[in-house]
């Protein structure tokens, strides 16, 4: 296989791994909006992801370095073109991290909603707008032949790329409320089953009409498969949720983000960023790719040491692999 | 002047310089915090656990902001340098990616361990987890420095002029650029001041004002403060010293501008501590200066000789005519006073611990009331800024030094910005981060002075695992 093939696999596989991953916490930052009814089971929801939040983002760095380092082209022209909306998702980024660690500082109730607000529209936001310039990707922005985006910001505002938000929001949620059940005891979790069968019905639409749309655009085989697959995941998942199989509810919801983060990936390839002015414009893995030489060391480096990070990641959920209540929450 | 290229610059200036207040205490904390809890573990002694858990506090509130600013730093070659990406991405990416893979996955899982695994993990096994986030910490400098080393002295490539970028072609090159390995020891032990100057200042200053609480403790901590700050001041003067020659040699324009030295000086340069008048030139009107000391840390002998900006300009424009670029020096005032900023403050910051030692030794404690005990807590208010700011300063020396390229000899730094994001957009993120930024500061450092001012907490040893459904020993 081409070099440029196997990188784009796995940027592919890192940006599967930080949807998967932050979308819980995304979800679950989201749901201390909606799920919580008093101060001690905000801190539950909160302790849920307490541990591993911040490892989750890294797959965000990784895979923005890793695009840097594989696909400089690539990394240049969707960070600058999307200026505003990363920019966004940064602040976001921002106030949501700081809320994590300083909620708790104080003894005091204005503080803490206060702090509680930064952690439900950092969640939210992002959750948002990652799905927006996904969708907005895989659709072909106005890139001209030197590669630079010549469009303003409302280019990235369509249709598609609204439906694309609004479900990258809707499963956010509902896989967060999976991992909410998978990890707590008590009442929040029977409202936290509630709720995921409650939105999940929406979501499940919206998946569909997603996939739909982008396989109807690409009409490749794959594309069906994949987002078919991705779609019968989330079924499934809503299904063991409701049977109170919370680990299979889980596996079918990120197995569902899985799939339909692979879709995409699998109807960008070989481009990587279609332009609608000009399909000759487009960047592709080849033109978009660093030297045979970088992508060699980087697969070295990538095969020597993302087994290991997986370990210590998988390790570090092992560890803190007890439910936890509002009983477990220090005074 | 391309004002979309200015604001670019000074969010670039700004978001880093503000990056890098909470990295050396990142840094350096981590592996302050870990010795702390070591010893603990050794000893059993519950005040170094005691220390541990007040240490390890302050870390956190400064790790957060540590983490969130530095992903701005990630985006933003993409976002505002999308030239300068596509130009050296080939090389420049590799060393940040890598840093990511390595070091900031084991730093943050194995923080999240730290921070939530007392009563998870046996206690060898979560004194094992500061010490490997620690260890991140440090490997995480090194492949960053790596990476911006490159851009002071660009080594292991080979220009494509067809695709118009650099290219790697020696990665060990890269890694091992003599400028890395320079300044890897020189960041990481000015991060050390920065930590002990903290530890120190903390302790000191609980010593004076809570002169009846936890004085053994504190002893202990400012102590151990004081000594790391001058351990790795005296280590930061010789890797600068090293770094002055390396410097003279990759980029002579930069200690010409270091010391505002115009025409060559054939041996014996002096140095001057300060300058009054005027820069640009025309003679100083009033100037402190030590003989030949210029000279030795360009050249590392007394009798060296040291070029000056104007034969330096013409000669890079002879050699660099088709950059576009007329004048090569950086802005002089700013490379001339923060170089002697980040020396003056170190060494004072070095004189401070000194003091704290004379007057903790041998069992002593500050006397309540007296002259030299108010100075001293004058001192402890003021210390740990010292090295903070001399950080800083070492940087803006470093980044304005290089001026006007953003890669020395390959590209100017106008030729790196952007072309498609105009300049109403960089208004809007650099006020935005600007405002963010401030206001975050506030609160975080209203939030160390408060865990600060309560001073040790309750040992509250942890015990691991025994009750299912007893409280978590830590949850936000
Ligand atoms: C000498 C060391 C050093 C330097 C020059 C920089 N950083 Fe930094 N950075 C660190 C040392 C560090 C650290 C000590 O590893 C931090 C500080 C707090 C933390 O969480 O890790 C960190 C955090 C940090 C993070 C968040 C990691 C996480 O979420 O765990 C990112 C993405 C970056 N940095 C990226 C950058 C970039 C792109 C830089 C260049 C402009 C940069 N840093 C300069
Ligand atoms: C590996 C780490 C770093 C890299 C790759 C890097 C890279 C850059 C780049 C691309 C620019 C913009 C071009 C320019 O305006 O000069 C810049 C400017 C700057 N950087 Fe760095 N930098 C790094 C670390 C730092 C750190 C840690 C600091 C300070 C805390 C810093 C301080 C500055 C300053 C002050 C400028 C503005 C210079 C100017 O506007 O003239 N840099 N750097
Ligand atoms: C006698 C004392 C010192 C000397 C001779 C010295 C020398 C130098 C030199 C020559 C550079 C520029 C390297 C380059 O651009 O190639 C530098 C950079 C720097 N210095 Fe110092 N320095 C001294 C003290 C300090 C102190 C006390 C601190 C902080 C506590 C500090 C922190 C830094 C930092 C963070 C940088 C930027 C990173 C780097 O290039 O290493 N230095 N120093």
């Amino acid at each position: 296989m081409e070099l440029t093939t196997v990188w784009f696999i796995l940027i592919a596989f890192l940006f599967v791994g930080y949807f998967v991953l932050e979308g819980f916490d995304f979800g679950v930052g989201m749901l201390v909006g909606l799920l919580a009814r008093d101060e001690r089971e905000r801190r539950v929801l909160i302790n849920t992801i307490g541990p591993v939040w911040d490892g989750n983002e890294v797959w965000l760095i990784v895979g923005g370095g890793a695009l840097f380092a594989a696909f400089p082209e690539w990394y240049a022209t969707l960070f600058s073109g999307f200026y505003l909306p990363l920019l966004l998702i940064l602040v976001a980024l921002i106030i949501r991290g700081v809320a994590f660690e300083y909620r708790g500082l104080r003894d005091d109730q204005a503080w803490r909603d206060r702090w509680d607000w930064a952690i439900i529209v950092g969640s939210f936001l992002p959750a948002l707008l990652w799905g927006v310039a996904f969708a907005n990707i895989i659709r072909g922005v106005p890139i001209n032949e030197s590669h630079e985006y010549v469009g303003g910001f409302f280019n990235l505002l369509n249709p598609y790329a609204l439906l694309g938000g609004l479900l990258t929001t809707t499963v956010f949620l509902v896989h967060g409320a999976i991992f909410v059940g998978l990890k707590t005891v008590g009442d929040i979790r029977e409202r936290a089953h509630a709720f995921a069968q409650r939105l999940g019905g929406l979501a499940a639409v919206l998946a569909v009409a997603f996939i739909g749309w982008t396989a109807a655009r690409d009409g490749e085989l794959a594309v069906w498969l994949i987002g078919g697959l991705g779609a019968v995941a989330f079924l499934g998942g809503l299904a063991a949720s409701r049977a109170g199989r919370d680990g299979w509810a889980f596996v079918g919801t990120a197995g569902a983000i899985a799939s339909v983060v692979a879709m995409l990936f699998v109807a960008l390839f070989p481009e990587v960023m279609p332009s609608s002015l000009d399909p000759a414009f487009a960047l592709t893995t080849e033109n978009a790719s660093s030297t045979p030489y970088t992508l060699k060391i980087m697969t070295w480096v990538a095969v020597a040491f993302t087994p290991i990070v997986l370990l210590y990641q998988s390790w570090s959920y092992w560890v803190f692999r007890k439910r936890i209540g509002v009983h477990h929450i220090p005074a | 002047m391309d004002t979309a290229l200015d604001l670019a610059r000074w969010q670039f200036g700004i978001t880093t310089v503000y990056h890098f207040l909470f990295v050396p205490m990142t840094i350096s904390l981590a592996f302050l915090v870990a010795i702390m809890q070591t010893v603990w573990w050794r000893t059993q002694d519950e005040q170094w656990l005691r220390l541990t858990r007040l240490f390890g506090k302050l870390f956190l509130i400064n790790f957060a902001m540590g983490i969130v600013t530095g992903i701005v730093q990630e985006f933003q070659f993409g976002m505002n340098w999308s030239s300068y990406s596509r130009f050296v991405g080939d090389i420049f990416g590799a060393p940040l990616a890598i840093e990511g893979l390595l070091a900031f996955f084991l730093e943050s899982t194995f923080l999240g361990l730290w921070i939530f695994g007392w009563d998870r993990l046996k206690p060898g096994l979560h004194l094992m987890t500061i010490w490997i986030a620690a260890i991140g910490t440090a490997l995480s400098a090194y492949f960053i420095l790596a990476a911006n080393s490159f851009m002071q002295n660009p080594v292991g490539y080979r220009m494509n002029e067809e695709r118009g970028r650099a290219e790697l072609i020696d990665f060990m090159a890269v890694l091992t650029n003599k400028v890395a390995l320079i300044t890897v020891p020189h960041t990481l032990f000015a991060a050390f001041m920065v930590g002990g100057a903290f530890v120190a200042a903390v302790a000191v200053w609980h010593l004076i004002r809570r002169p009846d609480q936890d004085v053994q403790a504190f002893r202990g901590a400012a102590r151990l403060g004081a000594v790391t700050l001058l351990i790795a001041g005296l280590g930061v003067v010789i890797t600068g010293d090293i770094q002055g020659k390396v410097m003279t040699e990759v980029q002579p324009m930069k200690m010409a501008a270091a010391e505002g030295l115009y025409e060559d000086a054939d041996q014996c340069a002096p140095f001057s501590v300060l300058t009054v008048g005027t820069l640009d030139g025309s003679k100083p009107l009033f100037s402190v200066e030590i003989p030949c000391l210029l000279s030795q840390l360009a050249t590392g002998g007394l009798d060296g000789g040291v070029r000056g900006i104007d034969s330096l300009n013409a000669e890079y424009a002879k050699t660099y005519a088709d950059s576009g670029i007329t004048d090569f020096a950086p802005n002089i005032p700013i490379t001339y006073w923060s170089f002697r900023l980040m020396m003056g403050l170190g060494f004072a910051g070095m004189a401070a611990a000194a003091w704290i030692l004379w007057a903790l030794r041998r069992g002593r404690v500050p006397t309540p009331g007296a002259r030299t005990t108010r100075w001293l807590l004058w001192t402890s208010l003021v210390l740990p800024l010292l090295p903070l700011f001399a950080n800083s300063f070492g940087w803006i020396f470093t980044e304005m030094g290089r001026q006007p390229w953003v890669v020395f000899g390959l590209m100017p730094t106008e030729a790196g910005v952007s072309p498609s994001v105009s300049a109403a957009q960089v208004w809007t993120s650099m006020i935005g981060f600007t405002l963010l930024y401030g206001a975050l500061a506030v609160v975080e450092v209203k939030l160390l002075l408060t865990y600060i001012r309560k001073g040790l907490p309750d040992a509250n040893p942890p015990r691991p695992d025994d009750d299912q459904d007893a409280p978590l020993a830590f949850a936000y």
